[in-house]
C-alpha cells in the first residue's frame, strides 16, 4: 500500500517536471505564443495557491476564505523588499530573498489568523478567515507604503516570464514536494486525524493547537511566496484585487481538483487558467460556468446513486486486484 | 452632541437594514444548519426586480414592492429546492461550497442580464427631512427604522404565536422529534427560506432607496456584513440577529463619522473577530457541547 502511494507521488512530480521542461524549452527557443507566455506565471502561482489551500481545506478540513489575503501580504512585503534591494543585490538573489521575506510575512499573518482559529471551527472559522482577508485588503489599501488605492508601482522589479519562470518552477516543486511529504508525515496524519474526529484525535494525545497553527502557517507561507512572484510579473498591483472573490476562486480549484489531492489541485489550476484563454469568446460566461460547475460537482458528489455506483466500481477494482494476486 | 445623535440615528437605520438581512441568515441557519451564502445576492435580485417593476413595467410603488417580494420569495424557494435540498445529508463543507456557487451563479446571471453598469433604484417616495431642535434627521432613515421595527415585531409574533412558527421552532430544536410529531421538516425548511427571502426583498427596498445605485455585486457586501451581524449576535438566534445587526450598523456609522470612511470595513470585521475569539458562539448564541 505504501509503495503504491510513493509511486503515485513520483508520477505526479514527473508529469509536472516533463510539462515544465517542454514549456521551458519552447519558451526559451521562442516557439511560444505571447498569450501562452503571459499565462505561465499566473498559472504557476495558482498551482501553488491551490496546493497550499488544499492543506487547510483538504487535510485539516476547515474552510479558509482568506487565502488571497495571505497572498496579498506576501506580495506587498516581498515586492517592497525587492524594490528596496533592486540596485543592491543581483537579480536571482534578490528575487529569492524577496520570496522568502514575502513568505515569512504571510506566515506571520497566517499565525495571527490561525490564533482565533484555535477556538473556532466550521462556519465560524470560515467567516473569521473571510473577515481577516477583508481586513488585510483594507489595511494594505490604506497604507501609504503600499501605494494606497492606486496600487504599488512594481515597474522597477518587473521581470518577464522568461526571467521569472525558473523561480516559479522552483516554487511549484518545493510546494508540491512539501505537501506530498507532509501528507505522509506524522504531523500530516495527525492533521487528518483531527479532520476525521477531533475528540478522538485529542484523546490519543495529538496536540491540536500545534497542528492547526502549523497548517495555517505553512499554507500562508506558500501563498505569500507565490504572491511575491505574482507581483514581479506585473507593473502595478492593487490590494483591492485580492479580495474574497479571489479566495473563492482558489477554493474552486481545490474543490474541483478534489479535496486533499495534490495532483487534482495542479490539474484544476492548469485547466481553469488555460480554458478561459482558449475560449476567449466565451469569457463573459467564465464565472457563470465556474458557478454552475461548482454546484454540479457538489450535487453529484453527494448524490446517493452516484455514490453507490462509485463504491461498486471501487469494490470491483479491488476485487480484480486480489484475483490477480 | 448634534452630530452624535445624527450618527446614532443613521447607524440605527443602517443597522436595521443589516438586521433584516441577518434574520434571513439566522433563521435558515437555525433550521437547516447551513449558511446561505447566496442570501446577499437575493437582495441584489430583489433590487433589480424593483427597478424593472417601476422603470420598465411602470407599476405604482406598492405593486413594485409586492413584485419584488414575490420574486425574492420564489427565488429563495427555487434555490432551496434545486441546490440545497439534495444536500440535506451532506457534510457542512459541501453545503457551504454549494451556497458559494449559488451566490456566484446569481451574480453572474445578473451581470449577463443587466450588464456591469450600475442602475439607479427608482424613488418610490420622497420624504422631507425632520428637524428636532438642531438635530436634522433624514426622513428615509426614520421610515426604515419604523418599518423594520414593524416587520420584526410581526416576525416575532409569527414565530412565537402561530402554529407554523411553533413548527419552525420545533424543527430547529430537534428535527427527528418534530417529524415524529407530524411536522414535515422539508416543508418547514422551505417556509423558512421563503420568509428569509421575503425579508431580503424588504431589505433590498430600503437599501435601494438609501443607496440608490445597484449593480450585480451590490448584494455581496451588505450580505457579508449582515452575515457578520448574524454571527456577531450568535447565529441561529433571532433576537441575536436583530441585536447584532443594529450594533454592527452603529459601529460602522460611528467609525465612518469619527475615525475614517476608509477604515470602517476593517473596524467592523475587526470587531467581529474579537467578539468571536472572546465568545466563540456570538453574543446570544447557545453553547453547544460536543458529545463523544
Amino acid at each position: 500500500m505504501k509503495k503504491k502511494h510513493v509511486s503515485k507521488n513520483v508520477l505526479t512530480l514527473c508529469a509536472v517536471a516533463v510539462l515544465y521542461a517542454v514549456i521551458a524549452y519552447m519558451l526559451y527557443s521562442g516557439g511560444l505564443k505571447r498569450q501562452v507566455t503571459n499565462m505561465l506565471i499566473p498559472t504557476s502561482v495558482y498551482i501553488v495557491l491551490a496546493v497550499s489551500l488544499n492543506l487547510v481545506v483538504g487535510l485539516l478540513g476547515e474552510l479558509s476564505l482568506g487565502h488571497a489575503g495571505f497572498m496579498s501580504v506576501g506580495l506587498f512585503s516581498g515586492c517592497l523588499v525587492s524594490i528596496a534591494l533592486v540596485d543592491v543585490l543581483p537579480t536571482p538573489l534578490r528575487i529569492v530573498i524577496s520570496m522568502i521575506v514575502g513568505g515569512l510575512f504571510a506566515a506571520v499573518a497566517g499565525l495571527i489568523v490561525g490564533l482565533p482559529a484555535l477556538r473556532l471551527k466550521g462556519d465560524y472559522l470560515a467567516i473569521v478567515t473571510l473577515a481577516c482577508g477583508e481586513i488585510i485588503k483594507n489595511v494594505i489599501t490604506n497604507l501609504d507604503i503600499t501605494g494606497g488605492p492606486i496600487g504599488l508601482n512594481t515597474k522597477p522589479i518587473y521581470t518577464g516570464a522568461k526571467g521569472l519562470l525558473p523561480y516559479a518552477i522552483a516554487l511549484v516543486f518545493v510546494t508540491v514536494i512539501v505537501m506530498m511529504n507532509l501528507k505522509k508525515s506524522k504531523i500530516g496524519r495527525e492533521i487528518m486525524a483531527i479532520r476525521d474526529n477531533r475528540i478522538a484525535a485529542e484523546s490519543i494525545g495529538i496536540n491540536i493547537t500545534y497542528c492547526k497553527l502549523a497548517v495555517f502557517i505553512i499554507a500562508a507561507f506558500f501563498a505569500g511566496a507565490a504572491g511575491c512572484i505574482y507581483g514581479h510579473a506585473f507593473a502595478n498591483v492593487k490590494a483591492a484585487s485580492f479580495d474574497y472573490n479571489m479566495s473563492i476562486e482558489i477554493l474552486v480549484l481545490v474543490v474541483l481538483g478534489g479535496m486533499g489531492s495534490v495532483s487534482g489541485s495542479i490539474i484544476a489550476a492548469i485547466v481553469l487558467s488555460v480554458l478561459p484563454e482558449a475560449l476567449r469568446g466565451f469569457s463573459d460566461y467564465r464565472m457563470l460556468a465556474y458557478a454552475i460547475v461548482l454546484i454540479l460537482v457538489m450535487l453529484m458528489s453527494n448524490n446517493p446513486r452516484i455514490k453507490a455506483l462509485r463504491e461498486k466500481l471501487k469494490l470491483r477494482r479491488s476485487g480484480r486486484k486480489e484475483g490477480a494476486a | 452632541m448634534v452630530q452624535l445623535i445624527q450618527t446614532f440615528i443613521s447607524g440605527l437605520s443602517l443597522g436595521s437594514i443589516y438586521a433584516l438581512i441577518a434574520l434571513g441568515y439566522t433563521m435558515v441557519y437555525g433550521i437547516a444548519k447551513m449558511l446561505n451564502f447566496a442570501h446577499g445576492d437575493i437582495i441584489m435580485i430583489g433590487a433589480y426586480a424593483g427597478i424593472i417593476a417601476v422603470g420598465q413595467a411602470g407599476l405604482p410603488p406598492v405593486l413594485a414592492i409586492i413584485a419584488s417580494v414575490l420574486v425574492c420569495t420564489l427565488l429563495g424557494i427555487l434555490i432551496e429546492r434545486f441546490a440545497y435540498k439534495p444536500l440535506r445529508q451532506a457534510s457542512p463543507l459541501s453545503v457551504l461550497i454549494t451556497a458559494i456557487g449559488v451566490s456566484y451563479f446569481l451574480q453572474n446571471v445578473a451581470l449577463l442580464v443587466f450588464g456591469s453598469q450600475q442602475k439607479a433604484y427608482p424613488t418610490l417616495l420622497t420624504l422631507p427631512a425632520i428637524h428636532l431642535g438642531r438635530v436634522t434627521v433624514d426622513g428615509m432613515s426614520l421610515l426604515t427604522l419604523a418599518l423594520t421595527a414593524v416587520i420584526m415585531i410581526c416576525l416575532h409574533l409569527f414565530i412565537s404565536k402561530t402554529k407554523l412558527g411553533k413548527a419552525m421552532r420545533a424543527v430547529s430544536e430537534d428535527k427527528g422529534a418534530a417529524e415524529i410529531m407530524g411536522i414535515s421538516s422539508n416543508r418547514t425548511i422551505t417556509l423558512t427560506f421563503a420568509i428569509g427571502s421575503a425579508l431580503a426583498a424588504f431589505a433590498s427596498i430600503f437599501y435601494g432607496m438609501t443607496y440608490v445605485y445597484i449593480k450585480p455585486t451590490t448584494g455581496s457586501m451588505p450580505g457579508i456584513k449582515a452575515f457578520t451581524a448574524a454571527v456577531f449576535g450568535g447565529i441561529g438566534s433571532i433576537p441575536g440577529a436583530m441585536l447584532g445587526g443594529i450594533m454592527l450598523g452603529i459601529i460602522e456609522q460611528f467609525s465612518k463619522t469619527y475615525i475614517s470612511t476608509l477604515w470602517a470595513d476593517a473596524i467592523v470585521f475587526g470587531v467581529l473577530v474579537i467578539v468571536l475569539v472572546l465568545k466563540p458562539t456570538g453574543l446570544l448564541g447557545k453553547e453547544i457541547t460536543e458529545k463523544v
